[in-house]
Order: structure tokens, then C-alpha cells, then sequence
């Protein structure tokens, strides 16, 4: 019993992640980027170094051993990656591939969340945790640099679409930054206009809902005619770039999907405003106007906030599905990928769209917090 | 001075008060009491105009409140009500400034007034300035919202059930707090209470409401000794009564020259404790001090004389 009372829960989970990825394949030489190739799975002694590694982060320790342990244990399966991929490519033809398999893709996840756990059983303060992240990108965006990673396939990808990869990027974050601030714009005002008009709740939120539960293809679908006439019609509108498939109804699909939770989030948070609180400010002699701007919506900023955040990662997700019609973002290396069954392609899109949502998510947290206070 | 003159209000077809006219004089302390639905908190909110009335006219010093606009009137009307309502985003010091800063009053006016109020609260500005609603104990923030009430120096203050969230000890010292800083400030208030004893405790007038109308409007002793019908008996409670009555009188008030064995009673101490400090110590008379010094005795004869009923 003593001993079990030594285990962390969390812990024996990530190591049980940690086992099933020393026993799978750890990377896969190809002879090109199409076929599957040979799984090369990790030597006894870097498999006791993992296990190790692992074990710790297993045990009730003082949380910097464990977070200590989660780094190491990431740090280590990227060098290797990086080593054997090296090595493996040295000599051989130009075509051939490495990239990282099972084993490596559920390794990495079991450090990074035994590095999240630990972290966050740290309670560290809000600046310590702000720092880490930046810490953590800066990490990874110098790891990326170095050029250690440079072998391994989704980075071959890369570097064949150097540039094309830099416009992307912008492109998917003008999607879906621009159909957020879309989303607010129209979405706050209407919000607050449901508040007051309970009559009107009913329709626009059965609109709101049954625009969220549209399939986009189906909603793409719909676009292609009504932009198409927009753009023949409306001078000016071909100009700026509005056509039937394209960047233009690729962000109003995102914009579409922004408006309930944005909406919703904004009548919610205002109903909940204490109540009290507003027949006192009522009472006191506010004007409507001033108790909205002083004492409801103050009141209601969380839950607001909450929807910013939710719309965000999830536009940052979704806005891949642009580079089905030609909207731009990773979605284009996506679909690339998936007509080419080249897999490296498609981790070139879906990596970087996963990254950017995480980080997203994580920073929208941290300023939330920084703005309650 | 607030005059109401037959005021009635309608919701639908429900009458929440009906043809209710009372005065409450310049300086006074009117409790309203009545069950729930009495109509009794809808009366106050016509005062402020958070409710109109449907017929009958209010008047704040001479002027019918209808013909003001209804924010600026508030501004000069104080308000509280239970469980506070304070902001919890403001700072204690924010929540006191609310009106005073609607009504453009120069920065180091508001902060001489908070100041002011919080030490007349007894809570040292320094210490609780700066604190935030959710940081402050019940009775505290009670206490918060009671100042809130009064910082702009309002005409008249308006209390709906301010204390019905405290616990009966924090309740009662806050009920002494507000008597005595209405005493200072000779503000007219009113407050609203489902309460007896807190009406007895807090009013100068008690206005008794049953079922939308004004039953009884008298001062707590004629309310105790000549109830105007059943239901203000209820409310009083019969058990209750005859100790009600000694709590509106103090000791002083029941003295007479002579001695008496045993621990002293204060003068300014109410005759209800001394009826329950002769019971509790099994004495038939106790010793009476004024600032320290005797002054005379009070009988359990005496005291239970003026606790019996006229009859």
C-alpha cells in the first residue's frame, strides 16, 4: 500500500502513454515520400534513458523533479529524432525520407503533458506562467532554426515551400482573427440587443443555431451562387476579391460560425450580472445607459472573454477547411497532402494549425486572468 | 418631508398597494412592515420611482416626484437594499463614490466623504479603502452599502430589508450602528422590514401594511398596547409582546430612590434587560448606576407594571 500511496495518478498515465510509445515504431525510413518504408524503433540504452525519465514523473515528487523530468524527456526524443534521422539520410538517395512515427508522436505527448501537469500542480504565478510559454515557443522556434530537425520529412516538406509556407501562415490568421473581429463586431451589438428584446431571442438564436450546425461544405455550397452574383453585380466587389470560392467566403463561413457563441455568450453574461448589483446602481440614479457601460458589462466580461477564447481556437481549427475552396492557410498543405497521400504534407498544415490553437488558447487564458485582477 | 397621498399600484389585476397615504416627517425614521406581498416593498420603490404608481402622488419637501426625471431624483434619494448590491468590481471606496461621482463632485469632496463615512462606520479608511466588496465580512459590506446609501448626503434614505441577510448578532449591532448615525445626521428614512422587532428596534413610526393596505401608522408603544386589529396583534406576537413594550423604555425611566443587593444595572441600559437580569438572578429589585456612580434601584414590581397590557 505504501508504495502505491507514492504513485502519482496522472503520472502512471503518462507513463503508461510513455510504455506503448517505446513499443512502437520510433521513426520510419522511406525510400520516398509515398510509400511506408521501415520502422526504426529506439536502442536499449536511450529506451532505459525514456523509462527513467518517464518513472519519475511517475512518483509523488516535488513538482520542479517532475517538470524537470517532462523536459529532459522531451528534449531527449527530439535530439534523437534529430541524430538518427541524420544519420539514417546520410548516404542515402536524395528521395528517401525520414519522418517520426507512433512511437515518437505519443512519447513527445506523454512529456509534454507530464510537463503540463507538473506545471500546472505548481500554481506558479501569473507572470512565472506568461514566461514559460513564451520560454516554450521560443524553444520551439529555436529548435527550428538550429536546422537539428532538418532531416526529418514534415521539415523536407517545408523547406520545399519555404515561401509559400510564410503566406499561409498570414493567411490562416487573417481567417481567423478577421472572422473573430467580424464576429464581435456585429456580434456584441446584437447581443446586447437581445438583452433588451427578449421578444426577438427566440429567432435569432434558432438562426444562430441552425447557421452552427450547417455542414461548411454545405455552407460553401451556398456561397458560390450568391457571391458569384455579388461579384458580377456589386461595383467593386470583384476588385476586392470577393468570387464564389476563395478567401472572401472561406472568412464569412468563420465569421457565420463566430456569431452564436459570441452572441450567446454576450446575452448569458449580461442576464447573469448580478442582479442586485444593477437595481442598485438602478436605485442610485444610473442612467440605462450607465448602468450597462459601469455595472453590466464590467459584469459580463468574463463570459465574454470566454467566448472570444472559444471562438478563437476553434476558427484557428476550422479555418483549415478554406483550402478546400481555395481560401488559403494550412488547409492548402492539408488538401495537398491528402490528393498526394503524402502524410508529411499534411503534418506541414496540421501541426502548425494545432500549435497556433494551443498557443492561442494558452494566452487568451493568461490575459483573462491579468484582466480579472 | 415625504407626503404620499393616495397612491395605489396595479400589476395587471393584482393591487400591490391600494389607496395608501401616509406622512413621514422631516428627520424621522419610518419602519414599513408587513408580510410577504404586503405590498410594502412595492410602496418604497415608489418613493425613488423604480415603480410608479398607478393612481395618487408622492411628494419629496413640497414636489410631486412624478414631474422630476426619475435619475436625477434617485440621485438625491439614498438606497439600500438586502444582501447590499454592491459592485463587486468597484473597490470600497469606488462603491461609497458612486452617487457623489454621477452628481460631479470634486475629487477631494468624494475622498473627505468616504473617508468620513467609513470612520462613522468604524472602519478605519486606511484599512478598507481600498478592499474589494468580496473581501469584506457581511456585516462590513452591509455596512459598505449603508454608506454608499448616504454618501451623497441625500435628502431622504430608502432601506429595503437592509439587514435580512445578517446573523441575529451582527444584525443587532448593526441596527444600533444606523439609529445612531440617523440620530447624527437627522436624515428622513425609510425602511422596510417583514420584522417586528426590527421595526420597534429601528422606528420612530411604524406603518403596518397587510394586503396593499396602510392597517396601522402609530409609534411603536400605541402600535404594542392598541394594536388596530388581529393581524398587527399577530405580527407583534401576543408571547412577545409584554417584553417589546419594556424594550422601548430604559431603566432610567423606572427608577426609584433606595438600595438594592448584588451587580449594578446601567441607567441608560433597556428595562428589558433589567426584567431579565432580575429573573435570570433571581433578585426583586437591582441597583441602578449612572456613569458609575448609584443613583437609585429598579423593581421587578415596577417593571412588570409597565410591561401589562391598558386593561
Amino acid at each position: 500500500m505504501t508504495a502505491l500511496r507514492r504513485i502519482d495518478p496522472p503520472g502512471l498515465l503518462f507513463g503508461a502513454m510513455g510504455v506503448g510509445a517505446l513499443l512502437l515504431p520510433f521513426l520510419h525510413f522511406r525510400p520516398n515520400r509515398i510509400v511506408l518504408g521501415d520502422a526504426v524503433h529506439l536502442g536499449p540504452f536511450y529506451v532505459a534513458m525514456v523509462s527513467g525519465l518517464l518513472a519519475i514523473g511517475m512518483l509523488r515528487l516535488p513538482q520542479w523533479a517532475r517538470l524537470g523530468s517532462g523536459v529532459a524527456g522531451a528534449m531527449l526524443l527530439v535530439w534523437l529524432a534529430g541524430a538518427l534521422a541524420a544519420e539514417l539520410s546520410d548516404g542515402a538517395p536524395a528521395a528517401a525520407r525520414v519522418s517520426p512515427a507512433s512511437g515518437a508522436w505519443l512519447g513527445l505527448a506523454a512529456f509534454v503533458l507530464l510537463i503540463a501537469d507538473a506545471l500546472s500542480k505548481m500554481r506558479l504565478a501569473l507572470s512565472l506562467r506568461m514566461a514559460a510559454l513564451a520560454l516554450a515557443c521560443g524553444a520551439v522556434a529555436g529548435l527550428l532554426l538550429s536546422g537539428h530537425l532538418a532531416q526529418i520529412s514534415v521539415l523536407q516538406e517545408y523547406a520545399a515551400r519555404r515561401d509559400v509556407f510564410a503566406a499561409q501562415s498570414l493567411r490562416h490568421l487573417t481567417l481567423a482573427f478577421g472572422s473573430l473581429v467580424g464576429a464581435l463586431i456585429v456580434g456584441l451589438p446584437l447581443g446586447l440587443l437581445l438583452y433588451h428584446e427578449r421578444r426577438l431571442r427566440t429567432g435569432v438564436m434558432g438562426i444562430l443555431n441552425l447557421l452552427q450546425t450547417t455542414p461548411s461544405l454545405a455552407l460553401f455550397g451556398m456561397m458560390i451562387p450568391l457571391l458569384s452574383w455579388v461579384a458580377a453585380n456589386v461595383p467593386g466587389a470583384a476588385e476586392m476579391g470577393i468570387a464564389g470560392i476563395g478567401f472572401a467566403p472561406a472568412l464569412i463561413a468563420l465569421f457565420l460560425y463566430s456569431l452564436l457563441p459570441v452572441v450567446g455568450n454576450t446575452v448569458v453574461g449580461l442576464d447573469n450580472a448580478s442582479p442586485l448589483a444593477r437595481e442598485a446602481a438602478r436605485g442610485m440614479g444610473m442612467t440605462p445607459a450607465q448602468v450597462l457601460a459601469r455595472v453590466s458589462i464590467p459584469l459580463a466580461l468574463p463570459v465574454i472573454m470566454a467566448a472570444v477564447r472559444i471562438v478563437l481556437v476553434q476558427n484557428i481549427g476550422l479555418a483549415v477547411i478554406a483550402g478546400l475552396i481555395g481560401g488559403g492557410g494550412y488547409g492548402t498543405f492539408v488538401f495537398q497532402g491528402l490528393n498526394q497521400t503524402a502524410t508529411d504534407l499534411i503534418l506541414l498544415g496540421a501541426v502548425p494549425t494545432v500549435a497556433m490553437a494551443l498557443v492561442a488558447g494558452i494566452a487568451l487564458d493568461l490575459a483573462a486572468e491579468a484582466f480579472e485582477r | 418631508m415625504i407626503e404620499v397621498q393616495s397612491v395605489s399600484r396595479r400589476f395587471d389585476d393584482l393591487t400591490a398597494v391600494e389607496d395608501v397615504t401616509l406622512t413621514v416627517g422631516q428627520g424621522e425614521m419610518v419602519a414599513l412592515v408587513g408580510t410577504s406581498g404586503s405590498g410594502k416593498t412595492t410602496l418604497l420603490r415608489m418613493i425613488n420611482r423604480l415603480v410608479e404608481p398607478t393612481s395618487g402622488r408622492i411628494l419629496l419637501n413640497g414636489v410631486d416626484t412624478g414631474t422630476l426625471k426619475p435619475h436625477l431624483l434617485r440621485r438625491r434619494i439614498g438606497y439600500a437594499i438586502q444582501g447590499h448590491g454592491l459592485f463587486p468590481h468597484y473597490t470600497v471606496a469606488q462603491n461609497i463614490a458612486v452617487v457623489p461621482e454621477l452628481l460631479r463632485w470634486p475629487k477631494d469632496r468624494i475622498r473627505e466623504r468616504v473617508d468620513a463615512l467609513l470612520a462613522l462606520f468604524q472602519m478605519p479608511p486606511v484599512e478598507f479603502r481600498d478592499r474589494y466588496p468580496a473581501a469584506l465580512s457581511g456585516g462590513q459590506q452591509q455596512r459598505v452599502g449603508v454608506a454608499r446609501a448616504l454618501a451623497a448626503e441625500p435628502e431622504v434614505l430608502l432601506m429595503d430589508e437592509p439587514f435580512g441577510a445578517l446573523d441575529p448578532v451582527t444584525r443587532a449591532r448593526a441596527q444600533a450602528d444606523l439609529r445612531a448615525v440617523q440620530a447624527r445626521l437627522g436624515t428622513t428614512t425609510v425602511v422596510v422590514t417583514h420584522d417586528m422587532e426590527e421595526a420597534i428596534a429601528l422606528g420612530d413610526r411604524i406603518a403596518v401594511l397587510d394586503r396593499g393596505r396602510l392597517v396601522q401608522y402609530a409609534a411603536p408603544a400605541q402600535i404594542l398596547t392598541a394594536p388596530a386589529n388581529d393581524f398587527v396583534g399577530q405580527l407583534i406576537g401576543q408571547s412577545e409582546r409584554p417584553f417589546r413594550l419594556l424594550a422601548l423604555s430604559r431603566v432610567s425611566d423606572h427608577l426609584e430612590p433606595g438600595a438594592a443587593p448584588g451587580t449594578p444595572i446601567d441607567a441608560e441600559s433597556s428595562a428589558r434587560d433589567a426584567l431579565a437580569e432580575c429573573l435570570w438572578s433571581g433578585r426583586d429589585a437591582l441597583p441602578v448606576v449612572r456613569d458609575g456612580k448609584p443613583v437609585g434601584r429598579v423593581t421587578m414590581a415596577a417593571l412588570a407594571a409597565h410591561a401589562g397590557g391598558p386593561g
